[in-house]
């Protein structure tokens, strides 16, 4: 047990429209710099929310109407790019506790999991209509119940998926794997010796 | 029925199970640098516990290291910071640690295959997405993120999915002034750069068997841009070649048995496959880069695409506008303003060789701030021997101290404004090369010296008569 089971998840939700969504764009290189994680939620989506004078772009995650959401909604392929775990710390900072998108990368993903936030996969159709419930309404709750792999909103319900073992991991709290790694010692250095790594 | 590179890997290095249906993979090296694992060490120190294979990880600085003055302390106080809590920790935790002007360090990914320290067979994890370069060798090699470095830390293990293998085969024979970063870049092109997701790649055929090691790099460490969790090429004669006689690599009769370990590990003739794609390199030709992800490619020969042709109309336009480039337009003759060669894609001694017999009497076109940024210390100091710096310098490059440099721009070298980079690195992400509107675009080395001369994106088969 290395946290609290996550079951249901929700809250606002935002829609940052587009396909191939990079690391490099939720967290510039620049912010990379630094020896903890304590300090980037500012920096999420950074140059595509300020120019370099640091004015507002007027980018949706700087809408007053979404402020605090807690549901970032995206489409193919999110978080490509570099295995940089500042992107999702960055996404978690800033206050999001859940990602919906059309796919992941895989080293995103892996970090999202490790880190708590629960990546679900819904079909196209399904996030263009999530999408108008959120314009029609940004107060609206966005409610994922990762057990029946359902989001709901507005009474609409949509069928997701996710990778099974970071479900599991989510409904019996071992998303942070450390405790779970290091109970295995004995195998571990029995591995090694096998190996000859020892 | 045979198994696969991957599945024998896989195989030898699981510990368990979890209940979570992953598995528990050991890994055989873990390599490390100033940018993501500064902060597993501070998760470490929080749970008290201690690094459980200190001999089996390594360390280097290099995203964040200057390539003009490396001089210590650096001008920039985070910088200085970040190679400190490194530096500390690896003292702290007994892991050997290649320091600036140590003579081994450079770019991770250049570093580990020449000390030898990657060998076919092994699973090698750093936390960087270009890990897949040591797949060139025979590996398993993951990009990992900064809580699984501490795991790796901890533990020596990690909690993993197993994945699918697609073996894309290229077969034929490369035309002239075709290199192996146009392979990469065309195979990304045409399976895209989500098509790899959920796999590991794979790289076979004709094509890949004649490459050198360094060229089988170039294409392993950009699996990644194809969504691949990591890339990898059957341990042969051409591998066992190049470890011979590298530092950290066995001698004598040592020698003999690693290698026949080593050749147990390539793939069965008769392996399965999840998914296999062949790719004729009859159709390969120079490739470059025309939109903002490494799939966004076309060959020299061909012009922009346009939206309202295309399957992401939306993707194409975004794409289109940030590079300031109108659709339906030959690439060639795109006005450039920065050349950048080197990387952990292209920042090893043969790039420099393969640029440097081009350039010899050919100068960098007037307004193009151009630079060469070996891999390594050791690239620089092999470059040298050769005089290929003084060729450089002679174009009009300047020739650099090693360090990542202009590939994610976390260190002084960066675009300024809009500016165009021709670039012999690994992704054209918007923002990636430091400018907010900075521009981007992929191509092999000598294409790059290419543009540098002509001033804009041009053939090297033309420009260099080849």
């Amino acid at each position: 047990m290395t946290g609290q089971t996550i079951n249901r998840v929700g809250g606002k939700g935002v829609y940052v429209k587009g396909n191939d969504i990079d690391t490099d764009r939720i967290i510039p290189a620049r912010f990379l710099k630094c020896v903890t994680f304590d300090e980037l939620g500012p920096a999420l989506f950074f140059d595509e929310r300020f120019t370099s004078d640091g004015k507002s772009k007027g980018h949706v995650l700087d809408a007053p109407e979404h402020k605090g959401a807690a549901v970032l909604l995206s489409d193919d392929n999110f978080g490509c790019g570099s295995s940089r775990e500042h992107a999702p710390q960055a996404i978690k900072k800033f206050g999001f506790e859940a990602v919906i998108a059309g796919s992941f990368a895989e080293i995103f993903h892996g970090n999202c999991t490790t880190l708590g936030i629960p990546c679900v996969v819904m079909q196209r159709a399904d996030r263009e209509k999530l999408g108008e419930l959120l314009a029609e309404d940004p107060e609206r709750d966005v409610v994922i119940d990762i057990e029946a792999l359902k989001v709901t909103c507005a009474n609409t319900s949509f069928d997701v998926t996710m990778k099974e073992s970071a479900r599991e991991a989510f409904l019996h709290a071992t998303y942070d794997p450390l405790d779970t790694l290091m109970r295995q010692m004995d195998a571990i250095n029995a591995t090694a010796e096998r190996l000859g790594y020892a | 029925m045979g198994k696969n590179l991957f599945q024998k890997v896989w195989d030898d290095h699981v510990v368990g199970r979890l209940d979570n249906g992953q598995y528990q993979v050991f890994m055989a090296l873990h390599l490390i640098h100033e940018v993501t694992s500064p902060q597993a060490f501070g998760m470490l120190k929080d749970k008290h516990l201690k690094v459980a294979y200190p001999k089996r990880t390594f360390a280097t600085v290099d995203h964040i290291i200057p390539t003009d003055d490396q001089s210590r302390p650096l001008a920039d106080d985070m910088a200085e910071q970040m190679i400190q809590v490194l530096s500390d920790a690896t003292t702290e935790h007994g892991i050997e640690f290649f320091a600036p002007e140590s003579g081994s360090q450079g770019i991770v990914h250049v570093v580990g295959p020449e000390l030898g320290l990657t060998q076919p067979g092994m699973t090698i994890c750093c936390g960087d997405s270009h890990t897949s370069t040591h797949g060139a060798f025979g590996c398993i090699a993951l990009g990992i993120g900064t809580s699984q470095v501490r795991d790796v830390l901890a533990s020596q293990t990690l909690a993993m999915d197993p994945l699918k293998v697609r073996r894309i085969r290229v077969e034929g024979k490369l035309s002239k002034g075709v290199t192996a970063k146009d392979v990469i870049l065309h195979i990304i092109r045409i399976l895209g750069v989500n098509g790899g997701v959920g796999y590991a790649y794979e790289y076979a055929g004709s094509v890949i068997d004649n490459m050198t090691m360094e060229e089988r790099m170039t294409v392993c460490n950009m699996s990644i841009e194809g969504g691949a969790r990591c890339g990898y090429i059957n341990p042969d004669e051409t591998t066992f070649e190049f470890l011979k006689g590298r530092e950290r690599v066995p001698s004598g009769a040592a020698f003999d048995a690693a290698v026949e370990k080593w050749r147990s590990y390539a793939s069965d003739a008769d392996a399965n496959y999840d998914d296999e794609v062949v790719i004729a390199a009859a159709d390969i030709r120079p490739t470059v880069t025309w939109g903002i992800t490494p799939g966004q490619a076309i060959s020299i020969e061909e012009s922009t695409p346009n939206p309202e042709t295309s399957p992401d109309k939306a993707l194409v336009t975004d794409a289109l506008r940030y590079m300031q480039l109108e659709p339906d337009t030959p690439i060639k003759g795109t006005h450039i303003d920065v050349a950048f060669i080197g990387s952990c894609t292209n920042g090893r001694l043969s790039d420099f060789k393969a640029v440097a017999e081009v350039i010899k009497g050919k100068q960098v076109a007037s307004g193009v701030r151009a630079i060469a940024v070996p891999g390594s210390e050791k690239v620089d100091k092999d470059a040298r021997a050769l005089g290929l710096d003084k060729v450089f310098e002679a174009a009009g490059f300047e020739w650099r101290k090693p360090g990542c440099s202009m590939c994610l721009a976390m260190n002084p070298d960066k675009l300024v404004g809009d500016e165009v980079c021709a670039s012999s690195s690994n992704r054209n992400f918007i923002g990636r090369q430091g400018s907010s509107t900075g521009r981007t675009i992929l191509m092999s080395p000598i294409m790059v010296a290419a543009a540098a001369v002509k001033g804009e994106v041009a053939d090297a088969r033309e420009v260099f008569g080849l």
